[in-house]
């Protein structure tokens, strides 16, 4: 079954790689130019650094890549390494074009891997040893682990974007990612007394402190977590007390359980005792993105702006 | 420990009903626990304050609590508290059921299939209903309900066509489990995406609970409450064997099913509201046989009571311990439950039966 589209994709790099010969031949006046797929044969081979692991040296330009988290997926598609990818896994619900399969990253199987013939396989935990297994198979593997700094999201950018014979887009997509994002931060309104906040990831109440990744990014507009005190084993993800919810009584409540668990800021003020919570009253209860909210790829981009729009709203009210 | 102050005639004259001084401790104890776990709490509003929020209440006075902290008092601290004591009474008393109906001393409220039922139908609501919402309970503590009876259900037909009798009953449970919990798993499996609200239903917890849970809860564990107390003499009779049972005029296999089914009644309700919380029905029955003697006139009562004791105690802990953090409540149970139950059982060498 899945030998027809092995060779149809074959087919279609053959193309691909006269295409690209055919530009590299007569586009030689053009070379400053900078729309990019011209670029991407002379980049290899290429040396990347992932932030944990050895460097990687890839040969020849990635055609047939396989993507094991959805992070991951995001950017692969964002550098314009989309064309190249054959698979990637069941939680990859973005873009929706990105070929999702029935892979999975939590538990790979190795196996199921190998079936896609890929070149490159990119993942961001290497659950059951699977990094070796796919060495074994002498399979080239990327590992970008989850960014814990925004920092990361730009370094994984352009570590995926070099990977790939996206270099230029990914610097480029890097810069834009982070150009942004600080400009978002800059014009965020500067409170004498920082707003405070609570931030969901479900309904049984575990929250994500300052110290994760998406406590940064709220951190970057002068936002105060209220997990914070409760993270006593430093994990990041406490949960919290329904009481010293009510207690804190922040003045924005986000929400990262619009998809998983239904929740809307009508769900919220039904909950026994929220209705007289500041946020709940004064409508700053923001829905976001599961997705957004759980991934640290080029749409941080927009779940910043989710967050900047709240603190506007609850700044100018 | 001197090993004369009890021992060699205790379980002769260990009394078989129950009776009134022990039950108005036991109530007083429970009375007391509910007072101060009402009290204190994560927020810390100063259990002056709460008194006082209590006295207005009543007089129709001015209390010195803002809206918000009354809410946390009367709309979640208080239904937490409640419920707790619900969910502790619900599988201790179960457990001390299940011990009489299988003679044996290791049954508790999952054995038969009830838990496995439970987690399977709850990890398939999730997954395949994760957006009913409006409902008066979720989709959710309803399917754990039905799991639960469903899982007993298929035990008990299961063992009754392998020929009935205790021991048969115990391994088609054993095999029940097992194979719902295939299902379960396979099924996560399949779903990645919804594994951890299966999870952290699993591990048990009473963070989010209100009144609706206790109303819903309510009427169930009192009625298998009211059976179960009005079965401790049957269950009596059925400690000295099937036989000596019928020869009293008491048809065993039907006192089985009468207590099985309210025990797994409770049971189910319990864990529709809390997820899985283990060791209280196995420790609390023990530790009342231990302290107040092994009649089950004594022993389903006060288990009902030192359940919802054990269980508000343990909630307590749960949600003050790391405040403004919460605990897994199956931690504490255990980890509270465990020492004391192996101190009670150092105290009474040789008597647990």
């Amino acid at each position: 079954m899945s030998n027809f589209p092995r060779r149809r994709a074959r087919r279609l790099a053959v193309i691909a790689l006269s295409a690209a010969l055919v530009t590299a031949g007569c586009g030689a006046e053009r070379a400053d130019e900078s729309s990019a797929p011209k670029t991407s044969e002379k980049q290899f081979p290429v040396t990347v650094t992932p932030p944990a692991g050895e460097p990687l040296t890839i040969e020849k330009r990635p055609e047939r890549i396989v993507s094991l988290s959805a992070s991951n997926t995001e950017t692969l598609f964002a550098v314009g390494a989309g064309e190249q990818v054959v698979a990637v896994d069941d939680q990859s619900t973005y873009p929706a074009e990105a070929p999702k399969t029935k892979l999975s990253g939590l538990t790979p199987n190795v196996e199921a891997i190998a079936d896609y013939d890929p070149d490159l396989v990119v993942l961001s935990d290497d659950a059951d040893d699977i990094v070796a297994s796919l060495k074994q198979l002498k399979r080239q593997v990327l590992l970008v682990p989850a960014a814990k700094t925004l920092d990361d999201v730009y370094a994984g950018i352009e570590l995926i974007g070099a990977a790939t014979g996206h270099a230029d887009e990914g610097k480029d997509l890097a810069a834009r990612t982070k150009g942004d994002i600080e400009k978002l931060a800059s014009d965020a309104p500067k409170l004498k007394q920082p707003l405070t906040y609570y931030h969901e990831l479900d309904t049984t109440l575990y929250s994500a402190t300052s110290k994760t990744f998406i406590g940064q990014v709220y951190g970057l507009f002068g936002l105060s977590n209220i997990a914070d005190p409760a993270d006593k084993d430093s994990g990041g993800y406490p949960q919290l007390s329904n009481e010293s919810i009510l207690k804190a009584n922040p003045d924005l409540i986000f929400l990262g359980d619009t998809k998983c668990c239904q929740q809307s800021a009508d769900t919220v003020a039904k909950r026994p005792g929220w209705a007289n919570l500041k946020a709940v009253k004064d409508g700053n209860v923001v829905a976001l993105d599961d997705d957004l909210a759980s991934r640290w790829g080029p749409r941080v981009v927009d779940l910043a702006r989710s967050v900047s729009d709240a603190v506007d709203k609850a700044t100018s009210s | 420990m001197p090993a004369t102050s009890h021992g060699t005639a205790k379980p002769a004259v260990a009394p078989t009903r129950l009776r009134p001084a022990v039950l108005v401790v036991a109530v007083l104890g429970l009375v007391a626990v509910v007072s101060v776990s009402t009290l204190l709490g994560a927020a810390n509003l100063g259990w002056t304050r709460v008194v006082a929020e209590v006295w207005a209440q009543i007089t129709g006075g001015r209390s010195p609590l803002s809206a918000t902290e009354a809410a946390i008092v009367w709309e979640i601290r208080l239904p937490r508290v409640i419920l707790a004591g619900l969910v502790g009474a619900a599988l201790a008393m179960a457990g001390a059921a299940f011990q009489g109906v299988f003679r044996n001393p290791l049954a508790d409220p999952f054995l038969l299939g009830a838990a496995a039922g439970a987690g399977m139908a709850a990890t398939i609501v999730v997954v395949a209903a994760p957006s009913v919402t409006g409902w008066i309970i979720g989709p959710l503590p309803l399917a754990a309900f039905a799991g639960a009876i469903g899982g007993v259900t298929l035990t008990w037909l299961l063992g009754r066509s392998a020929g009935g009798g205790t021991a048969v009953l115990l391994l088609a449970g054993v095999a029940v489990a097992s194979f719902l919990t295939a299902i379960q798993t396979f099924v996560q499996q399949l779903n990645t995406d919804t594994i951890k609200q299966v999870y952290s239903w699993m591990l048990g917890g009473l963070n989010t609970t209100g009144w609706r849970e206790v109303l819903v809860t309510l009427p169930y564990i009192t009625l298998a409450g009211a059976v179960l107390c009005l079965c401790a003499r049957l269950l009596d009779v059925l400690a000295v064997g099937d036989d000596e049972a019928a020869s009293l005029g008491i048809n065993p296999g039907r006192v089985r099913i009468v207590v099985l089914l309210a025990a797994s009644l409770a049971t189910a309700a319990a864990v529709a509201v809390s997820g899985l919380i283990g060791f209280v029905g196995i420790v609390v029955p023990h530790a009342v046989r231990l302290l107040a003697g092994a009649s089950y006139r004594v022993v389903v009562p006060l288990s009902l009571l030192g359940g919802a004791m054990f269980l508000i105690v343990a909630d307590h802990i749960a949600r003050t311990a790391f405040a403004p953090a919460e605990v897994p409540i199956g931690v504490i149970t255990a980890f509270t439950g465990a020492p004391f139950f192996l101190l009670v059982m150092r105290m009474n060498r040789g008597q647990i039966r």
